[in-house]
């Protein structure tokens, strides 16, 4: 398809226009503040605050992020082979079985550095299994993988119920979850980490996964930008048309994405269940999968973007938190909203300031090129 | 005959939990064969419930609470329209972003009215859709057989609820039989086509996507104002996938997706049914299975084991006019 704007500057492009959507999505939910009768510069005055305001603050914030690092690759992966993954969200929830298969059967004997391995493989290898089968139908059978996605999330939460009600729930026991680990299934925090910056790391669950996320996002870089299948992607994310004609197997393409896309969706699981709660809990997810698509868009589904792009949504999950403490009438609620104003913005209306911009530098660039003329003349 | 009397209840239940399928199955056909998807059918039902909810409560009046939903449906549907038409962004982002505005604003916007944890006030009297009774209903109640099926079943319901079974052959007539859904079913298959014919597929787009907002109106103002006196935070909880996938497992057709809103309301009456009641021949059936049918359903449907779901050729697929 011809891109009918105009060509910008890299900064602009991966700069300035992100900031401006981002920059219009928080006016808006501002609106929304303002309607309901509070200030919104206090709000973002709290929010701040309760992100950043101490060790124990940064700490949560970070936790948070790690969630949405992961969630927020998977998504992005999928965009650039020109899949939309809504299925992240079910596949996180799956990917927690891994984590707690492998936590139940070795935690009482093992240190966390040999269960944590195998944790990340059972993660990975669950999440990818579900969404193994979307990526195979939309290669072999054809059906749109966005609404198989959609369906895979529902399955999957009527799928953990009935695990966490009958199977993986100990005997005698009310709740829906695991029973709680043993050392060998509790992940070290990262107190040395923050210590070096002079923070206290308080009771916050900043945990050692927050490194495996970074890891993962190198790797994301390195498979996108470093290796032939990452080019055949993007290729194909790119032309689907171009990457048939250049021979690149659609459907192969198509299952291996969905797979590791599924795969680093799991791994956010090992997250809350091995380095907060330390058990398996219904609905632990609790829509990171959604937050992730907002954190891929933001992003520009580019690693370095969605670190970023991930603090921010850690910063605003723990603010909100702090705002909904300070101000009653604004419950975390006001997350959700952000969220989907930040993926209108930046994903569905991610044009809508690009003529007028990209005609203020073709009048700047004209206006140069003029002088240029009259300094030569 | 209690047997009898088990399967009109069933029946029943699956008549009122299906309306808000069809009234949402039927605006996501509007909007599908013009050529625009919509995953935020469910954003818009929840929003339009929430509106209902909210003036009723305010006015006492059932008829503003109405269109108040309609209204708010239809804003959130440009708002869809203006993204994935005018700016040509993608559909299905556009959808979830909705999705997400209308869950959390909802919420907010509610607890800062009401103080009710979400909830509007609930409402009685005036402020709420009344069952009907058809004419004769109590006269024949004792006719064995057809009496119950008149009286029990077919009687009894909300005017929503009739209106929906309504708009199934209206909607049948507008797509299949006028000059309007000719061009909205061309424009969602060939839009270049149509545009030649001097046809604006832009206009006929947003028109089909106005008449989506409509419809998705109606199914909010269902749940919060008949089926429930009032909203409840995130009351479709996941009714606008389910009707979705009805759409979609109806082929993008009228009639087929009346039956596929009542095959799916009926597994859902049946699981509420069948808690903690064994299923003669295959014994207990874990509700989560039955909760998750209409999705498992839709999986193998799309994957072309029973039959093929084509889509709309040019569904999902901004149009640029210049080339």
């Amino acid at each position: 398809m011809s891109n009918p704007y105009a060509k910008l500057p890299a900064w602009a492009e991966y700069g300035l226009i992100p900031l401006i959507n981002l920059v219009v999505a928080f006016l808006v939910a501002g609106l929304v503040v303002l309607l309901v009768g509070e200030n919104p510069l206090n709000a973002a005055y709290h929010m701040i605050n309760g992100a950043f305001g101490r060790g124990e603050y940064i700490g949560f914030t970070l936790y948070y992020a790690t969630t949405f690092i992961f969630t927020g690759l998977s998504v992005a992966v999928a965009f650039h082979a020109g899949l939309f993954n809504i299925g992240s969200e079910g596949q996180a929830y799956i990917g927690g079985i891994g984590v707690a298969l492998a936590c139940l059967w070795l935690d009482k004997t093992m240190p966390w550095f040999v269960v944590f391995p195998l944790a990340i493989i059972g993660s990975a290898a669950f999440g990818a299994m579900w969404a193994f089968l979307p990526g195979w139908l939309q290669a072999k059978r054809g059906s749109h993988v966005v609404i198989t996605t959609i369906m895979f999330n529902f399955i999957a939460a009527s799928l953990m119920v009935y695990l966490l009600t009958r199977v993986l729930k100990p005997l005698g026991q009310m709740a829906p979850q695991t029973r709680t680990f043993e050392a060998g299934g509790q992940l070290p925090k990262l107190d040395w980490l923050m210590s070096i910056f002079g923070l206290n790391l308080g009771n916050s669950p900043f945990n050692v996964s927050f490194l495996l996320a970074l890891l993962a996002a190198f790797g994301v870089w390195v498979l996108i930008w470093r290796t032939k299948l990452g080019y055949e992607m993007r290729t194909m994310g790119h032309s689907p048309s171009a990457a048939r004609y250049a021979g690149i197997g659609e459907a192969r393409i198509t299952v291996i994405v969905m797979m590791i896309s599924g795969g680093l969706a799991g791994m956010m699981a090992l997250n809350p269940i091995m380095g907060e709660q330390y058990r398996m809990q219904l609905d632990f997810v609790q829509g990171a999968g959604f937050v992730g698509i907002a954190v891929a868009l933001m992003g520009r589904s580019h690693p370095a973007g969605i670190i970023p792009a991930a603090v921010l949504f850690g910063m605003l999950y723990q603010g909100g938190a702090e705002i909904a403490f300070e101000m009653p009438s604004i419950s975390r609620d006001m997350i959700v909203i952000i969220q989907g104003l930040v993926i209108l913005f930046a994903g569905a209306l991610e044009n809508m300031f690009r003529p007028a911009i990209g005609r203020a530098f073709a009048g700047i660039g004209r206006r140069s090129a003029v002088a240029a003329q009259t300094r030569g003349a | 005959m209690d047997f009898f009397h088990t399967i009109i209840a069933i029946l029943e239940s699956t008549i009122r939990v299906s309306v808000p399928l069809i009234f949402a199955a039927l605006a996501g056909l509007f909007t599908e064969r013009a050529g625009v998807f919509d995953i935020g059918l469910e954003g818009k039902m929840l929003g339009a419930a929430f509106a209902a909810g909210a003036v009723a409560a305010v006015t006492g009046n059932v008829m503003m609470g109405l269109m108040a939903a309609v209204l708010i449906s239809v804003l959130l549907s440009l708002v869809h329209g203006y993204a994935s038409i005018t700016q040509r962004g993608s559909q299905i982002v556009s959808g979830v972003a909705i999705n997400f505005i209308v869950a959390g604003s909802t919420v907010i916007l509610g607890e800062a009215w009401f103080r009710q944890g979400g909830r509007t006030p609930a409402l009685s009297g005036d402020a709420r859709f009344q069952t009907i009774t058809l004419p004769f209903a109590d006269a024949v109640r004792d006719v064995p057989f057809l009496g119950p099926i008149y009286s029990e079943l077919l009687s009894g319901h909300f005017i929503l609820t009739y209106v929906a079974f309504a708009l199934v052959p209206f909607s049948w007539w507008v797509l299949y039989r006028t000059r309007f859904g000719l061009r909205l079913r061309a424009v969602g298959e060939n839009p270049s086509a149509v545009d030649t014919a001097g046809i604006s597929v832009i206009w006929l787009r947003y028109r089909a996507v106005i008449c989506c907002g409509i419809l998705c109106g109606f199914a909010g103002a269902y749940l919060s104002l008949a089926m429930s006196a009032g909203f409840v935070k995130g009351m479709t909880a996941g009714k606008g996938y389910i009707a979705l996938a009805a759409l979609i497992f109806a082929k993008w057709r009228p009639v087929n997706i009346m039956l596929a809103c009542l095959l799916f309301g009926f597994l859902d009456a049946l699981s509420i049914r069948l808690q903690g009641n064994p299923l003669p021949l295959i014994g207990q059936v874990p509700v989560q299975l039955m909760q998750a049918l209409p999705y498992i359903l839709t999986v193998i449907l799309l994957a072309g084991f029973i039959g093929k779901a084509i889509p709309p050729k040019a569904g999902g697929v901004p149009y640029v006019k210049e080339r």
